[in-house]
């Protein structure tokens, strides 16, 4: 255990490090990715308006509270996508990693959360911009709706990271398999509550999503922190990222020491 | 002595996609795809002693490489047995990875953009190095390299030469057993070269590490290696001491002689490879080097006679030219 957090803590350290080399190049990154909320939240906010103050419970002060969580959990949520992984198999870019005494994932795990460390401190005067422009409403029903949105969030990111990993491992059997990777990322894109609020969707869309793991990785841990959950559905969402990781998780043991036997190290 | 890598019928055979070059071929290929086997390796076997640093020459694509990663746990074989240091390298088990290193010379392993110093630091973390023993081993290979600062430039800031050594200290942190070199002169100029082969041998002589080398740079494997292995077309073609092969391959000697008179033809003697100012080079066959050599010396006015074998290089190209034989 001392071993792996001393790890951890180097890893991040170094991959801070890195990260803080562009801190202008992830200042413009993260502002291009400001678009994409700012668009829906106009957007939303207008038709709640103009259809005498809510759109399914949503009023403009709910819609702002959600798309500026969405800020915060779209940054935190970034994970290593299976593109990358694609790249790295099909230029043997893997060889590194693969000779060191430790897991890749490790490696990839820790760039992601010293990513984080460098995005919060970017996001923080942005979202206090869009919350001065925009007045979200948020409603804070108990104590706990804090911690448990810490939670979500971190579980969102873990759950997300396991899911695309194990997709990546697709790449060790189909060299070019960017097509499914769009496929998958369209389904997260409507199922994840990241294009509207699912409480905004048909209810037979929101029973699909239940089962699958998009919402828990993005719109979960948006709605704990609006405050439109009750205590047990906040138990339930914990519960489903928890079952998730477990899946993802479970694949990958499973999958990568056959996907490793395939590898071919091409290039490298 | 003892072996720590042992290599016995090694076979590796990839599976290549193939089709004919065209629209009709490519349509064709969407719907029935084509594979041939090639064999990349065939059936070799080799043992390398602790302490050994051995040449493996090939020209390209003879299954060098190939056969490196293989030793290395990159890829696993299709047949035949490998062990190093008491472990099979394609189950990856992490007491073997502690203990072995592949440096890549068109590879970069440190991270671009921190100090080497700090990539040094994951180092630590990654194989556990106790704190003073890491200290101790990273400054002792900073000066064995002559690092000085420069360990504290981003490494995208130092020239090809200064990051190859910077990836050696980073490779030898650990202080492995086992050392997988792949062309790790490639590119650099000539000092930066003599610096790298000079700290390989002090490395293998302080630690008794077994060394793998692959080069093109004949230089290299003068200067480190005793013995080397030749393959070609996967197969074995040699295995033995440097001066053995010259002795096995080469077909030819070049006597070089200093005439009295420099407009003497002495191509009834031999090829004549370069003549300036009666100074000439004749290429002839091994076999008959004495008695061409007590002709000259009997029917010719010369001040000066010397027998040489041909350049390394030379007979490797010409061992690549033959046909395999397995030896």
């Amino acid at each position: 255990m001392k071993q792996h957090l001393d790890l951890y803590l180097t890893l991040l350290k170094t991959s801070i490090i890195s990260q803080f080399q562009y801190r202008v190049a992830h200042l413009f990154w993260l502002l291009a990715m400001m678009v994409e909320p700012v668009v829906y939240l106009v957007v939303w906010g207008t038709i709640a308006t103009s259809q005498g103050g809510s759109v399914a419970g949503y009023t403009a002060g709910t819609f702002a509270a959600y798309y500026i969580t969405w800020t915060l959990v779209r940054q935190m949520n970034i994970a290593l996508t299976p593109y990358a992984f694609e790249n790295r198999i099909r230029k043997g870019r893997l060889s590194n990693e693969l000779m060191r005494p430790i897991h890749p994932i490790h490696f990839d795990m820790s760039y992601f959360m010293s990513l984080k460390v460098v995005t919060i401190v970017l996001w923080l005067p942005i979202a206090g911009l869009l919350w001065w422009v925009f007045q979200p409403i948020f409603t804070f029903t108990a104590w706990w709706q804090i911690p448990a949105f810490i939670l979500a969030l971190l579980g969102g990111f873990v759950t997300r990271f396991l899911c695309l990993w194990a997709l990546g491992l697709v790449t060790f059997w189909v060299t070019k398999v960017s097509a499914v990777f769009e496929l998958y990322f369209t389904i997260e894109l409507l199922l994840s509550g990241r294009l509207v609020p699912l409480a905004i969707m048909p209810a037979w869309v929101r029973d699909i999503s239940q089962w699958l793991p998009f919402q828990w990785t993005f719109g979960f841990p948006i709605d704990v922190a609006v405050g439109t959950l009750t205590g047990p559905q906040v138990a339930w969402g914990l519960a489903m990222q928890a079952v998730w990781m477990l899946i993802a998780g479970g694949i990958l043991a499973l999958v990568w020491p056959h996907a490793v036997r395939r590898y071919s190290a091409v290039g490298a | 002595m003892s072996q720590t890598i042992k290599v016995d019928t090694l076979i590796k055979t990839f599976q290549v996609p193939e089709r004919e070059a065209g629209l009709k071929a490519a349509v064709g290929s969407l719907f029935k795809r084509k594979y041939r086997e090639v064999e990349a390796v065939k059936k070799i076997s080799f043992g390398i002693d602790a302490g050994e640093i051995v040449g493996f020459l090939g020209p390209n694509g003879a299954g060098k490489t190939t056969t490196l990663k293989m030793l290395a746990g990159l890829l696993f074989p299709t047949s035949g047995q490998i062990d190093v240091l008491g472990y099979e390298p394609q189950r990856r088990e992490k007491e073997l990875l502690r203990q072995i290193t592949i440096v890549m010379g068109q590879r970069n392993q440190l991270m671009w953009d921190i100090p080497a110093l700090d990539s040094f630091e994951l180092q630590r973390a990654i194989y556990q190095i106790p704190e003073g023993e890491f200290r101790r081993m990273r400054d002792e290979l900073i000066d064995l390299l002559s690092m000085g600062d420069l360990v504290k430039k981003p490494v995208r800031n130092l020239s090809l030469g200064e990051r190859m050594k910077a990836e050696f200290i980073s490779a030898l942190l650990h202080r492995p057993k086992v050392l997988f070199l792949d062309e790790p002169t490639i590119g650099l100029d000539v000092t930066a070269q003599r610096l790298i082969r000079e700290f390989v041998a002090a490395y293998n002589q302080r630690y008794q590490a077994s060394v793998m080398l692959t080069s093109h740079y004949m230089a290299d494997v003068q200067a480190l290696c005793k013995r080397v292995i030749v393959i070609h077309h996967g197969q074995l073609l040699y295995d033995g001491g440097l001066a053995g092969l010259v002795e096995k391959f080469a077909a030819y000697k070049t006597i070089g002689v200093t005439l009295n008179d420099p407009d003497l033809d002495l191509s009834e003697y031999g090829e004549i490879i370069s003549n300036s100012k009666g100074q000439v080079n004749l290429r002839v066959p091994k076999n008959a080097t004495a008695q061409i050599t007590t002709r000259l010396l009997n029917e010719v006015a010369i001040s000066d006679l010397t027998i040489e074998d041909p350049a390394i290089d030379s007979i490797i190209e010409q061992v690549f030219q033959q046909e395999a034989q397995v030896v």
